[in-house]
């Protein structure tokens, strides 16, 4: 009985979320320029600065729009997940869809924040200027990642590879696992002749966007193409979207592809080791990702943190992973809409805490190194 | 109102005049104005389409028509129709290769041979199979048919490798073709072609039948001689309603099918791509003009459906003598 109960108590909670994720999305679509009537900003309401709870949450009040990046979905779920249980009165939707049309709906001015595999180019920052009164979008990152290499071997564990055998099986050069090339890397292992099946992705995916800089930063001789969205080189399989991919190579024996980490977890995927000059190969954790993170610079300039990570690619330190991605949300520097920076402002603080950071790594995902983490935390400070 | 109407004696008792009550008005202006607006959005649905399909393909530095790549986010951007063509129409062509002659036969056995009893039953399952949503179909693809179908390609390659279609460059390779999507799709239309036929099938006179019974034909013989010519313009149109769908399954190929711009003959290499395929592996992480490029794909594989059905209705024409409308 008292379990019937409970259970009709949550399913009347999920219908009462569903029904307020119904209305916030209406409410933006019929007008979200003139939203100003539908929250109160911090002046109308005491936002929550006094509520610091039991999570170490300092909550605020109102709705969020946010969409982009299906890379960091699961994070963005988890943290949407606490925020709304420590701080009643908080609804945050994000769509996830894509970094492109993330940007799209930011700078339509549909969205408080978006996700992003890649930081803004020049004519997305002009073009936000329309909507960031007086400022223009900036790059926060947020959500780091490795990106694994999986591969479908019987028999061999632990397979060691470097970039430029990496970028030469992908592109064709080399075409069965007992390679002389890979056999240099993995003197122990009894490889077979196998011919190697490569997997990629179908769709255009800041994965491989991420992946083929990670190729052309660390292996620019054996990887002939520009980094992009779109897979170029000539050869293997395409899949749709990291489950396909990962899903393939489950399936096919001999076969090598790349996914984030978390599926490789899942489907117990054996991951390649990178052997990067470190004293030894280096396995694709997210430990490691953080490690590899911490390399990278910040080019951005002000409170723009936009990453440049062209270092932790050829990165030769001990433990840190080199395929990284880093996934950045994207606001206002200034100009943020009134209604709702208050909990633009709080989301952001609680993510880019430690103990927003910390839940990262369940999920397959890197925290932010502390270094950059500590920028984040004064860039998200200082939106206005 | 009232005052309309108040003259009752004035008006002559001729039977003639037809009352036009208001409802009717309104009824007659409600439908002209639904008809007007379709046309009204058609029009403007085609004007934006073809703006947006212009303003891409002007800026288009490979020849839309010939390119293989589809690199629209490139400086200068290059992209092109051609293998997304050649893949949209050769898997379409085999799952119709495949799906009419067993649809028909499904329609058939419905209507001729199977008992009363289990007609209805296998009738109501083909009808499931259309309540399927694409991307089951697609995730069964990829998950079961996939793998099942390595053998199959083996087998067609080893003994069939010298007509080319059926050569394949990498035996090894997952056989994510268009050749399995071929297989995918013509699993989707059966449903299709299988009820439209069967309907018109069933139209066919008894009479027709019995008469060809009487002069002493074979049950074959009355499908071939009185059934068949009498329902073939209904089974074309059903055929054709069957390649619409499979002209434009989105989810299914692009689940299955592993995508590049290569145009190859033999079908069962992983190469190749469709037009709704290829927009949805791009849309996502396309920007502004990379969604017009997409845009004007769709454009022609509009054209390509255009053409088809009015192929199909031209067919239907010529055989008008045999359709169940003059009987």
């Amino acid at each position: 009985m008292k379990l019937q109960r409970k259970s009709g108590l949550q399913a009347l909670t999920v219908g009462a979320v569903a029904i307020t994720g119904a209305l916030v999305l209406t409410a933006c679509g019929s007008d979200n320029n003139g939203g100003s009537s539908s929250t109160p900003s911090s002046s109308g309401q005491p936002s929550g600065s006094s509520s610091a709870n039991a999570s170490g949450i300092s909550c605020a009040q109102g709705q969020l729009l946010a969409s982009g990046s299906s890379a960091q979905q699961n994070a963005i779920e988890a943290w949407v997940k606490n925020y709304q249980q420590a701080c009643n009165g908080a609804t945050i939707n994000y769509k996830t869809s894509s970094s492109g049309e993330g940007i799209i709906d930011f700078n339509q001015g549909t969205d408080a924040f978006a996700g992003s595999d890649s930081p803004l180019k020049p004519e997305e920052v002009t073009s936000s200027k329309k909507v960031c009164s007086g400022g223009q979008g900036i790059n926060i990152p947020m959500v780091g990642g490795p990106i694994a290499i999986g591969y479908n071997l019987p028999g061999v564990n632990g397979l060691v590879l470097d970039a430029s055998t990496i970028a030469k099986i992908f592109n064709g050069k080399i075409t069965t696992w007992n390679d002389k090339a890979i056999k240099a890397l993995n003197p122990s292992a009894t490889l077979p002749s196998t011919k190697i099946q490569t997997v990629h992705r179908q769709d255009d995916s800041g994965t491989t966007d991420n992946l083929t800089k990670y190729l052309s930063g660390a292996a620019k001789a054996d990887w002939p193409y520009e980094h992009a969205k779109a897979w170029a080189a000539k050869g293997g399989q395409a899949a749709a979207k990291s489950s396909g991919v990962s899903a393939l190579v489950k399936q096919t024996e001999g076969s090598i592809g790349y996914f984030e980490l978390s599926y490789a977890t899942s489907q117990s995927i054996p991951t390649v080791k990178i052997a990067t000059g470190a004293s030894q190969p280096v396995e694709a954790t997210t430990q490691n990702a953080s490690a590899g993170i911490a390399q990278a610079k910040v080019v951005g300039t002000g409170s723009d943190l936009a990453l440049d990570l062209g270092a932790a690619y050829t990165t030769k330190a001990d433990n840190a992973y080199p395929i990284v991605l880093v996934t950045y949300e994207i606001a206002c520097d200034k100009g943020n809409k009134a209604s709702t920076l208050p909990l633009t402002k709080s989301f952001l603080n609680y993510i880019a805490s430690d103990g927003g950071q910390q839940q990262l790594s369940t999920a397959g995902y890197a925290p932010l190194p502390t270094e950059i983490a500590t920028k984040v935390r004064a860039s998200i400070a200082a939106l206005s | 109102m009232t005052t309309i109407e108040t003259p009752p004696a004035a008006a002559p008792p001729r039977k003639a005049a037809t009352v036009t009550r208001p409802g009717d008005r309104v009824f007659a202006n409600l439908s002209r104005g639904s008809g007007i607006l379709l046309l009204v959005v058609m029009a403007a649905i085609a004007v934006f389409l073809t703006v947006r399909a212009v303003h891409a393909i002007s800026k288009d530095h490979g020849n839309f028509l010939t390119t293989f790549e589809w690199t629209p986010s490139l400086n200068p951007p290059v992209f092109g129709i051609a293998v997304l063509a050649y893949g949209t129409v050769i898997s379409s062509i085999i799952a119709m290769i495949i799906a009419v002659p067993i649809a028909l036969g499904i329609a058939l056995f419905i209507t001729h041979y199977a008992p009363r009893r289990l007609g209805g039953p296998i009738a109501y399952v083909i009808d499931l199979l259309a309540a399927v949503p694409s991307i089951v179909y697609g995730l069964w693809g990829a998950l079961f048919l996939v793998p099942h179908l390595r053998g199959l390609n083996l087998w067609l390659d080893d003994y069939l490798s010298w007509t080319l279609i059926f050569h394949k460059s990498d035996p090894n390779s997952a056989p994510r073709s268009l050749f399995t999507v071929g297989i995918l799709l013509a699993i989707m239309i059966l449903p299709i072609i299988t009820n439209v036929s069967r309907e018109v099938i069933n139209q066919v006179p008894k009479m027709h039948q019995e008469a060809a019974l009487a002069l002493g034909a074979t049950r074959w013989e009355v499908i071939r001689l009185s059934v068949l010519p009498f329902a073939r313009s209904g089974i074309i149109s059903a055929s054709m309603l069957g390649l619409g769908r499979a002209l434009g399954e989105t989810m299914a190929v692009a689940t299955v099918l592993s995508a590049s711009p290569v145009l190859s003959a033999h079908i069962l290499d992983p190469v190749g791509g469709t037009f709704s395929q290829n927009i949805v592996a791009k849309f996502g992480e396309a920007d502004e003009f990379g969604r017009d490029a997409l845009i004007a794909s769709g454009l022609v594989l509009f054209v390509i459906t255009l053409l088809v059905n009015g192929t199909a209705r031209l067919i239907i024409a010529r055989r008008k003598e045999y359709s169940g409308a003059n009987a």
